[in-house]
C-alpha cells in the first residue's frame, strides 16, 4: 500500500486521483490552503477506503513551509513513497503581459515553488532508494503560445526540471512522472466555454493514478493530446505565427 | 434558482429557463459510513451508483432504488423516488434519517422526521423548491451479496396480473411487471411479472456487465419506436420465453438497472425525443382504471416498449408532495409525435382524475395546473415552504404562473 503526499489536494483533479488511491487502500497526507475543504476531502477519502488520511494547511508559495510539511507527512504515514504535486494557477495572460510582477508570481507558483518542493522530496527519495514523484504540468508547456505563454513557460520549465530529475534518480530507482493534461472541466477553467476537447476531472484523475501505478515518464491526458501537441510543436513558425493558438 | 442534480428527471422539474441552475455535481463527497449499522452520510450530489460501488462490497444496499442508478441523492429526495420494493419499504424518503437544507436567505436547517419535521416533510418530494439540500443521512439495508433470485411469470391479462401481484407481495421484496401496451380485448394488460429477493450469499462477484456497456451511438433521424415497430417489439417480447414461469439468478445491476446498461438509450427516440407518463390510481377502481388507460393507449397505437405496472403498498410516503400512494401505478414512454401525443396524455389524465389518482411530477412535461392541484391536494400548504428565490419550469407551469 502506498503512502501518498498530495500537495494541492483540494484541486478537483487531485481529489479525483486521491479517490483512486483511497479505493486501492493507500494512505494519504493532504495539503492545501483551505482547512474546511481539506477536512471534507479527508472524511470522503476515509469513507472510500483509505486506512489513514491526514491533512495540513500549507500555502505552497511559502517555500519555508515545505520541509516541515514533508516531515509531518512522513511522521503521519510512517514514511512516504509517492508524491503528487497538483497545485497551480492559471493566470490571466493579458494581466501577465502587462505587469512583470504578475508574470513572476505565476512563475513562482507554477515553477519555482515546485522546484523547491521536488528538490527536497527528491533528496529524501534518493536516500531511501525508492518512490514515485509525480507533478501535474500541462500541454501548455510543450510550446509557448501567445494565448498563455507565461503559464506555458513555467510548465515548460517544470517539464525540463522533471526530465532532469528523472535522469538523475534513475539509478536510485525513483520514478518521476510528468502529467500533461489538456483542458479539464474544473474550477480553474470555470470562465471558459467548454468544447469537445475538455476532459472530465474523473478521467484525468484516473489517468494520473494509472500513470503513477505504472511509473509512466510522461503522461498526456487524455491521450489524444500527445498527437495534438506533436502537431502544434511541429508547425513551422511561418504558419504558427498566423494562428490564434 | 434551482438545484440541478444529474438531470435524469424526464420532464422539466429539474429545469429553470431564464433562471439559475445550481449544479450540485461538485457536492459529491461522502461524509461518514458505518459498516456496522449501514448509516451513510453524504453530500447531496453523490450519485446512487457511487453509493452502490462503495457499499455493496461491504454488504449493504440502497433501501429503495429507482430504475436508474444515475441520480443524485438530492434528486432522490426531491422526487421522493420509489422502486420495486415500494409495497414493503415505501419511498426513498422513508429511509432518510436527516437532511440539511440551505435557504436562499442563508438559513441552514437540519431536518429529520422529528426536528424541523414540517420542513422535512416539505423537502422530501418537494421538487427541490424548498431550498438547496446540501447533505443527507440515509439508512441502508443489509444484503448478503450482489445477486438476486428472480422469478418471471407470464400473465395473459389484467386479472392474472392482479392475482399474481396479490400472491407475491408478502414473499417477494421486489415486484414489477412489464406489460404489452399494444394488446387489446381479451389480451389487454398481458405481460411478464418479475418478482425477486436478494439472494442469500453467493460471495462477492463482479457485475458481469461491469463498465463499458454498449452506447447508443447517435440520435436516429426518426424514432426507432414507431408505428411499424411498436407491435412487433411488444409481441416478440411477450413471446420471448416458451415456459410461462422461470427462476434465475441475476446480478443486481441488470436486474435493477437494465437501461443503465445502454448509454444514451434515449437517442433511439430520435430528435423529437419522448415523453414519460406515470400515474397511480387508487385500489378501489384500479382494475377498471388501468384497463381504461391501457385501452386508450392501445387504441391510439401509442406507447412504447417500456411499459411498467406495479402495485404500490400502503406504507405512507413521508413527503407533503410525495407521488407514491396506495394503488396501482402504470408507467410508459411515448415517442413524441407532437399534438396527438399530448392530446392522448390529456385523455389519460381524464381517467386518472376521475379515479382520484395522480401523475408523477418527476416524469411529467405537460400536466396542467388544474390536474396538478387535484393530484396534490397539499399544494397550498406546501407553498408556505417554497423558498422565495427557488422555482422551476415545472412549478411555474403547474401553479399557473406562466399561463
Amino acid at each position: 500500500m502506498r503512502k501518498v503526499l498530495i500537495v494541492g489536494a483540494t484541486s478537483t483533479i487531485a481529489e479525483q486521483a486521491a479517490r483512486r488511491f483511497a479505493a486501492a487502500g493507500d494512505s494519504l497526507f493532504l495539503t492545501g490552503r483551505n482547512e474546511e475543504r481539506l477536512a471534507a476531502i479527508t472524511d470522503d477519502l476515509q469513507v472510500r477506503g483509505a486506512p489513514t488520511v491526514a491533512a495540513r494547511v500549507m500555502d505552497a508559495d511559502d517555500l519555508s513551509a515545505h520541509g516541515a510539511t514533508i516531515d509531518a507527512a512522513e511522521a503521519a504515514l510512517g514514511g512516504l513513497d509517492t508524491v503528487l504535486v497538483a497545485y497551480g494557477t492559471l493566470p490571466d495572460q493579458t494581466a501577465c503581459a502587462a505587469d512583470p510582477a504578475t508574470a513572476v508570481a505565476a512563475w513562482h507558483t507554477n515553477a519555482v515553488s515546485v522546484v523547491a518542493l521536488l528538490t527536497d522530496i527528491a533528496n529524501r527519495f534518493e536516500r531511501q532508494g525508492h518512490g514515485t514523484i509525480a507533478a501535474i504540468s500541462s500541454v501548455a508547456g510543450d510550446r509557448g503560445r501567445a494565448s498563455n505563454y507565461v503559464y506555458g513557460s513555467a510548465k515548460a520549465g517544470l517539464n525540463a526540471f522533471m526530465d532532469g530529475l528523472r535522469h538523475r534518480l534513475f539509478k536510485a530507482g525513483v520514478k518521476v512522472v510528468t502529467i500533461r493534461p489538456g483542458m479539464v472541466d474544473t474550477p480553474m477553467t470555470a470562465d471558459f466555454d467548454k468544447g469537445p476537447l475538455f476532459a472530465s476531472p474523473e478521467k484525468v484523475g484516473a489517468d494520473i493514478h494509472s500513470a503513477i501505478e505504472k511509473g509512466t515518464a510522461v503522461c498526456y491526458t487524455p491521450g489524444f493530446w500527445r498527437l495534438i501537441m506533436t502537431i502544434i510543436t511541429a508547425l513551422p513558425r511561418a504558419i504558427f505565427h498566423r494562428t490564434g493558438l | 434558482m434551482l438545484a440541478y442534480g444529474n438531470g435524469r428527471s424526464y420532464g422539466d422539474s429539474c429545469l429553470n429557463n431564464d433562471g439559475l441552475l445550481i449544479d450540485i455535481g461538485g457536492l459529491d463527497r461522502f461524509i461518514s459510513f458505518d459498516p456496522a449499522t449501514g448509516i451513510l452520510e453524504c453530500e447531496s450530489g453523490v450519485l446512487l451508483t457511487d453509493i452502490l460501488e462503495l457499499v455493496v462490497p461491504q454488504g449493504w444496499f440502497l433501501p429503495v432504488t429507482p430504475g436508474t442508478q444515475f441520480v443524485s441523492v438530492g434528486g432522490a429526495i426531491a422526487n421522493d423516488v420509489h422502486g420495486k420494493n415500494h409495497h414493503g419499504a415505501g419511498t426513498f424518503g422513508r429511509h432518510v434519517r436527516s437532511l440539511d437544507l440551505l435557504r436562499s436567505d442563508g438559513t441552514a436547517l437540519t431536518c429529520t422526521p422529528n426536528d424541523n419535521a414540517e420542513w422535512f416533510a416539505a423537502t422530501v418530494g418537494g421538487l427541490g423548491l424548498t431550498g438547496l439540500v446540501t447533505k443527507a443521512t440515509i439508512a441502508l439495508k443489509r444484503i448478503e451479496g450482489p445477486f438476486m433470485d428472480v422469478d418471471t411469470l407470464r400473465f395473459r391479462n389484467l386479472d392474472e396480473f392482479f392475482a399474481i401481484s396479490a400472491a407475491s407481495d408478502s414473499d417477494y421484496e421486489y415486484t414489477v411487471a412489464w406489460v404489452d401496451c399494444t394488446a387489446r380485448g381479451g389480451k389487454l394488460g398481458r405481460g411478464w411479472f418479475m418478482r425477486a429477493n436478494h439472494k442469500p450469499a453467493l460471495g462477492q462477484q463482479p457485475d458481469p456487465r461491469k463498465r463499458g456497456g454498449p452506447t447508443f451511438p447517435f440520435v436516429t433521424p426518426i424514432s426507432m419506436i414507431n408505428g411499424a415497430t411498436l407491435r412487433p417489439l411488444n409481441t416478440l417480447y411477450f413471446h420471448r420465453k416458451r415456459q410461462p414461469c422461470s427462476r434465475d439468478t441475476q446480478h443486481f445491476q441488470p436486474y435493477f438497472y437494465p437501461l443503465d446498461g445502454i448509454k444514451h438509450w434515449n437517442r433511439a427516440y430520435g430528435p423529437k425525443g419522448f415523453l414519460q407518463y406515470q400515474c397511480v390510481v387508487p385500489h378501489a377502481d384500479a382494475r377498471a382504471s388501468i384497463a381504461e388507460l391501457l385501452e386508450r393507449i392501445a387504441a391510439a397505437g401509442a406507447g412504447s416498449f417500456l411499459s411498467v405496472l406495479k402495485v404500490f403498498g400502503d406504507v405512507e410516503s413521508p413527503g407533503l408532495m410525495s407521488f407514491p400512494r396506495p394503488g396501482v401505478t402504470l408507467a410508459l414512454d411515448f415517442p413524441n409525435r407532437g399534438r396527438q401525443t399530448f392530446t392522448l396524455l390529456d385523455r389519460l389524465d381524464d381517467v386518472v382524475r376521475a379515479a382520484g389518482g395522480a401523475v408523477y411530477p418527476a416524469k411529467d412535461a405537460r400536466m396542467g395546473a388544474a390536474a396538478f392541484k387535484q393530484y396534490f391536494p397539499a399544494t397550498e400548504r406546501f407553498k408556505a415552504f417554497v423558498d422565495p428565490a427557488f422555482s422551476s419550469d415545472f412549478w411555474r407551469r403547474v401553479t399557473g404562473e406562466d399561463s
